[in-house]
């Protein structure tokens, strides 16, 4: 590497940096992908002065026709399915990291026996490279519902899982040993995409928040096993930095589920076992409340919390909630969100969801910051949330889900649910919540219900003089 | 070895600067940085481009485009995505309509 390319991968390395560190704030964010994405370019345009390089047209028509795809695709997508497609990215990241390293070993073993490490580093890269490729692939097959997104358990995944992790490790083990030539890396690119497939095919939709962060983390450090195999210190810093954010964010949304991540790859979960069902005290109702009646207790209140779930990302109803909660603050009611951290398919989604609804951040809580304003709140709204508002897992100790920190809906004065069916969530647990009697549910679609919602809190304040603001277009 | 060496020195400490920084990052911006560590990690582009660049088989330019494709798809979905994210986040104050 001569000193120019050098001094142009500092520069990325540190514009990497300065990116992330700009994402603390919201208003600072969106510049911090731009110096990230400048220093991006930087570092590619210096990489083509590489000593020894060669196949321009061939690396011109190559990137052409990923960037046009990627920033095509990235540029179309919807806001709700924007975890499948960070899964993708992530996938084809993947793919890249083991291509290079399976090349580097071609490379290296025509050129005579690599060196020990750089031996090790290669086969590690194809590896960790071929699972997080395989793994965001069906990822992204069941986000997509391309595939069941339901849970598939089988006491035998566990085992294969076992026995795929030795072969690799095995087949690491003699590429080390420069046993077998560069035939070795061919099955072991194999065994590992086979291995990234067994170990995310059983997992739940649910789960995904974990899954993605993890194959995150899995790319981040794939890129910077090149680095090594390459030695390139951008590579390096670059997966170390993915490897750590991924890290972070699997284990925050581990600790959001209260499982441990072993837990969720291998675990039975929502198995439906029968004493789950046996909770509920006897004689326990469910109270209905019409739209009228929960259009006019909402206006009439002073402070009001609104809790999305994923239902209310499937029915796309993200701009009719901002819609009432707009018609809400100019009534006078103090309006917030109380967001869990796994509400939704990936860590943060609710609140881009939120955002392309237009509704300001501020106004948007995370649950250690509204945890305590339930009890001095007058009406909760519950929108298409179940297992993240079941006071069970901070009542019974039996329940599957008991220690799952909850938002404490419960605690204030009025609960209104917006919900389907009485189909137990995801977890197939009861939910006890449904039958307090402050609860009063709404059955429907949770976009069909808001809309009417709407409509009925209008006619509920004639009085309010003044124009709604400009209604969400909804697409 | 005292290359690798230095490569894990190096790692190790971006582990750490890792840790710190992205620690800060508040909960409702974890998507767009999910997101941007993933246009991040699209940095093995760089290495795609130098492999597919001694590339000379037929199989060797096989595999160094494929990595090259699938290097800028990151990189370029990546960045793209976590703007168009960025740019829907506004305050209450200084509301953009």
């Amino acid at each position: 590497m001569t000193w120019p390319i050098g001094i142009a991968y500092l520069i990325a390395s540190l514009t990497f940096i300065a990116g992330l560190r700009l994402l603390s704030s919201p208003v600072t964010a969106p510049r911090g992908n731009y110096v990230a994405a400048a220093g991006m370019a930087i570092a590619i345009g210096a990489t083509f002065f590489t000593h020894g390089m060669g196949n321009y047209p061939l690396i011109g028509v190559a990137m052409v026709i990923g960037a046009a795809i990627g920033a095509g695709s990235a540029r179309q997508v919807k806001m709700t399915a924007m975890p499948q497609m960070v899964a993708i990215f992530n996938g084809m990241g993947g793919g890249a990291a083991a291509l290079i390293s399976s090349l580097e070993f071609i490379h290296a073993t025509a050129s005579g026996t690599p060196q020990t490490g750089q031996a090790v580093t290669i086969g590690l890269g194809a590896a960790i490279g071929s699972i997080s490729f395989a793994g965001s692939i069906i990822a992204f097959l069941k986000l997509q519902e391309l595939m069941k997104g339901t849970p598939l358990r089988y006491s035998w995944t566990k085992y294969a899982n076992a026995l795929l992790v030795l072969i690799v490790l095995a087949l690491v083990g003699l590429i080390t040993a420069h046993v077998g030539g560069r035939d070795v890396i061919l099955p072991l690119a194999g065994v590992a995409l086979l291995l990234g497939l067994v170990l995310v095919l059983p997992i739940g939709g649910a789960d995904m928040p974990v899954i993605i962060s993890l194959m995150n983390s899995l790319t981040g450090l794939a890129a910077a096993l090149t680095g090594f195999v390459l030695s390139n210190e951008l590579l390096i810093v670059a997966g170390a930095l993915v490897g750590a954010s991924g890290t972070l964010l699997t284990q925050l949304m581990a600790k959001a589920m209260n499982r441990p991540l072993s837990n969720v790859l291998f675990g039975n979960f929502g198995g439906g076992t029968s004493s789950a069902m046996g909770e509920l005290p006897e004689g326990a109702t469910v109270r209905e409340i019409s739209v009228d009646d929960a259009a006019v207790l909402m206006s009439y209140s002073p402070r009001v919390i609104i809790v999305p779930g994923y239902g209310l990302a499937v029915a796309q109803a993200q701009h009719q909630v901002r819609e009432l909660a707009d018609l809400l603050t100019e009534a006078g009611v103090d309006v917030k969100y109380a967001i869990h951290p796994v509400a939704g398919r990936m860590p943060g989604h609710m609140n881009v969801l939120l955002a392309e609804a237009n509704v300001p951040y501020d106004e948007v809580y995370e649950m250690d910051a509204i945890n305590g304003e339930f009890p001095s709140t007058d009406v909760v709204l519950v929108v298409g949330a179940n297992d993240i508002t079941n006071p069970a897992a901070r009542q019974d100790t039996g329940s599957p889900i008991y220690g799952m920190p909850i938002l404490n809906v419960d605690q204030a004065a009025n609960i209104i649910v917006l919900k389907r069916s009485m189909r137990p969530g995801f977890a197939g647990i009861d939910n006890p919540l449904y039958y307090n009697p402050k609860t009063a549910m709404l059955f429907g679609d949770a976009r069909e219900s808001l809309q009417k919602l709407v409509a009925a809190v209008k006619s509920a304040r004639p009085q309010t003089g003044k124009k709604a603001k400009t209604p969400e277009a909804v697409a | 070895m005292t290359e690798t060496l230095l490569g894990a020195y190096v790692f190790i400490l971006a582990i750490i600067v890792g840790f710190e920084v992205i620690g800060r990052v508040p909960a409702m911006l974890h998507t767009p940085l999910m997101s941007g560590t993933n246009a991040i990690h699209g940095v093995v582009l760089i290495g795609a481009i130098i492999v597919a660049g001694q590339a000379h088989t037929t199989l060797t330019y096989i595999l160094g485009f494929l990595a090259v494709v699938l290097g800028s798809l990151n990189v370029f979905g990546g960045f793209v995505v976590t703007q168009r994210m960025l740019s829907m986040f506004h305050a209450r104050l200084g509301e953009k309509r």
